[in-house]
């Protein structure tokens, strides 16, 4: 019987081709975008490499110092030194990072000028991270106590700057700002995307101008806490925020007189958003309803579209209703086989979105557009936009059928 | 067969009322081949709507084979018509989207223990009855009016049902092609079949062994005709 009813929807489309391409297009058109949206959103915000284990970790990555009467503050990552005081001494994490932000740079292979970005670590970034080496190892403490001028690379920035690959560039010589180091290691490197972990260039953070010694609050770094385990992750902040309790208020800094002192210590989705806006967890919600608002649109729109053209499918078809009751097609058999209908073409749909959007990830992920990207499809999305839009197909093609299935055959054979 | 016992039918608009149909007792016996006449307008159709079950009347009862269906719910009518009705319309009423052979497979759609290629079987036979043979893979819309409404009769038939009904089959149709869609109406007849036919052609009723007249929605005639 199944078989049956995919036959005729199989022909139904066939012989009404302008309405099944603008269903089909509408369909796979909504579902395509919807699916390459999310799966880039969890391109940025999902755990993958090299910080695949986001949704252990805890950033601090801000500080927020206001005078008493909140007229003025001031606002960035911190210093080395308060990170070491505060972030590494945490006793429940099982490793924490300390790493400054990216910071542009130049170097030149042979008269060619390379743009690239640096960035100084301490020995448990590698551990916090999840870099693949390609070549060599990272620096260790030893190597960082010795203040030894080493350098882990990308495989890009290895491109780059050596003119002969076929031997491994470890133990070779590269310039920054006239400054010589040897590379220690090679890297597959991190999309930009991801900013704790993304450089060309990884210095330990006691080689020249990375300011570690810097005695004040705030300064250019910042901290990636790995918990043990995710649930870890509240016991953290607590133990963090009362550490930052302690800190004797009000204080001073180069002359600004600060009442106030706030770090937060969050997860990644959060501690992203609070460098853009303003507002603890409540932005995580806000960036949720967002998304779904955005979400529901692009669904919404199509969903009428298909809703209209189903309506009208179904009406134009009175009579072949009215044919069918005459020969024995009971209300629920008619009901059946419009239902079958719009699965079926939902599914198609739904196939040609997937292809669509392997198509366009394949694309963005070899464009360059962005560095190392990495996006992938979201099963989760795709089956959910499937039933989303199977929920829309169900509602409009059920409420004509049963509208149509309740005419009387005269009625229906007349029209 | 199909006995109808003080048959009421009212059309109800918001302005008037319409007595379609006014205490018709009738009885159908297998194996008849009965034909209905009147003016337009005085609920040929109606009647035939009736015997057939695709509408309800506004009072009275009917039973087939014996048996009341007044109080039949939806599905019980559907398998009802499915397996002892065959419909034959003026406008032949075909689904333009399928195939002949497709459009003539529908009633056994709705039949569960017949698989695909019998029913590709049944209904390449019922085309064969017809003489279109040659014809399973056009669409109606490359057929002739005589050859959709030949189209319809196989459907009609393809599920071989006891009962055949006919609104004006011939109306639509030159008077050859009338004459040939009669003549397969006969042999039906002749092989078991009971039928009933709307027309409005005399000599058409005149070939049929009862003429049941209808005026303004009253029974006013009911002759059994002797064959010359
Ligand atoms: N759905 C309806 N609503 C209101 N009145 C109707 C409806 N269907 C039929 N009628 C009325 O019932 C009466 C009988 O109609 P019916 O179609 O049975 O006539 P008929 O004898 O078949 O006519 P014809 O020879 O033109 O086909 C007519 O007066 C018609 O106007
Ligand atoms: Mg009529």
């Amino acid at each position: 019987m199944l078989t049956n009813y995919i036959k005729i929807a199989w022909k139904v489309l066939l012989r009404h081709p302008f309405y099944t391409f603008i269903t089909l297009f509408g369909i796979s058109l909504t579902l395509t975008v919807l699916m390459v949206l999310t799966s880039f959103i969890d391109h940025i915000i999902g755990s993958h490499y090299p910080e695949t284990n986001r949704d252990r970790s805890l950033y601090i990555e801000k500080m927020a110092l206001r005078d008493s009467s909140r007229t003025s503050q001031n606002t960035g990552p911190m210093s080395f030194k308060f990170l070491t005081q505060y972030a590494k001494s945490l006793k429940t994490p099982e490793k924490v990072t300390i790493t400054s932000f990216f910071r542009t740079s130049n170097a030149y292979a042979g008269s060619q000028k390379i743009k690239l970005n640096t960035k100084y670590t301490d020995a448990a970034f590698w551990e916090v991270m999840n870099f693949t080496f390609l070549e060599g190892k990272p620096y260790n403490d030893q190597n960082i106590r010795n203040g030894e001028l080493v350098a882990v690379i990308t495989d890009d920035f290895r491109r780059q700057y050596f003119s002969d690959l076929s031997e491994p560039v470890v133990g070779k010589d590269i310039e920054v700002e006239s400054v010589h180091y040897k590379v220690i290691g090679v890297v597959k490197g991190s999309p930009p995307t991801r900013f704790f972990s993304y450089a060309d260039i990884y210095f330990p953070y006691t080689v020249p101008k990375s300011n570690y010694e810097q005695d004040d609050i705030m300064g250019g770094y910042v901290a990636v806490i790995l918990a043990k385990k995710a649930s870890d992750r509240k016991a953290i902040q607590d133990e963090f925020q009362d550490k930052i309790r302690r800190i004797p208020l009000p204080g001073n800094r180069n002359g600004f007189k600060y009442a106030m002192l706030e770090v937060g210590c969050a997860p990644y989705l959060e501690s992203v958003l609070s460098i853009f806006m303003e507002g603890g967890p409540q932005v995580k919600v806000i960036f949720y309803s967002v998304i779904a608002f955005l979400m529901l649109m692009l669904m919404g729109l199509p969903a009428i579209n298909l809703v209209n053209v189903n309506v009208s499918r179904i009406m134009e078809r009175s009579s072949e209703i009215g044919i069918r009751k005459a020969f024995g097609a009971p209300i629920r058999t008619l009901l059946m086989q419009f239902i079958v209908e719009n699965i079926f073409i939902t599914f198609i749909g739904g196939s040609i979105a997937l292809l669509l959007t392997l198509i366009t990830i394949y694309f963005i992920n070899n464009s360059g557009w962005i560095a190392y990207a990495d996006l992938t499809i979201n099963l989760n999305v795709f089956l959910v936009s499937i039933g989303v839009c199977l929920i829309f197909g169900l509602l409009s093609g059920v409420a004509p059928a049963l509208r149509m299935s309740k005419l009387s055959i005269v009625e229906a054979l007349k029209s | 067969m199909i006995t109808l016992t003080n048959i009421e039918k009212v059309y109800r608009t918001s302005t008037i009322e319409t007595l379609a149909l006014n205490n018709i007792n009738l009885h159908i016996g297998q194996g008849e081949f009965a034909s209905i006449m009147g003016p337009s307008g005085c609920g040929k159709s109606t009647l035939l709507n009736i015997i057939g079950l695709l509408d309800a009347p506004s009072k009275g009862g009917i039973s087939v084979g014996g048996q009341p269906v007044t109080s039949y719910s939806d599905q019980e009518l559907a398998r009802l018509r499915n397996q002892r009705l065959g419909f034959i319309f003026q406008s032949f009423h075909l689904i333009n989207d399928l195939s002949v052979l497709d459009n003539v497979e529908i009633p056994l759609l709705y039949r569960k223990q017949i698989s695909g290629t019998q029913r590709r079987q049944m209904a390449q036979e019922a085309l064969e009855r017809v003489g279109l043979s040659n014809r399973v893979k056009h669409f109606p819309k490359q057929l002739s009016g005589g050859q959709k409404q030949r189209v319809a009769i196989a459907r009609a038939i393809v599920g071989r049902p006891e009962i055949i009904l006919a609104d004006e089959p011939t109306g639509n149709l030159d008077s050859v092609m009338g004459n040939e869609i009669l003549s397969i109406l006969q042999g039906l007849n002749t092989d078991g079949a009971t039928i009933v036919m709307v027309t409005h052609d005399e000599a058409m009723a005149k070939k049929t062994h009862r003429l049941i007249r209808l005026f303004d929605g009253t029974m006013v005639g009911d002759t059994t005709l002797t064959l010359c």
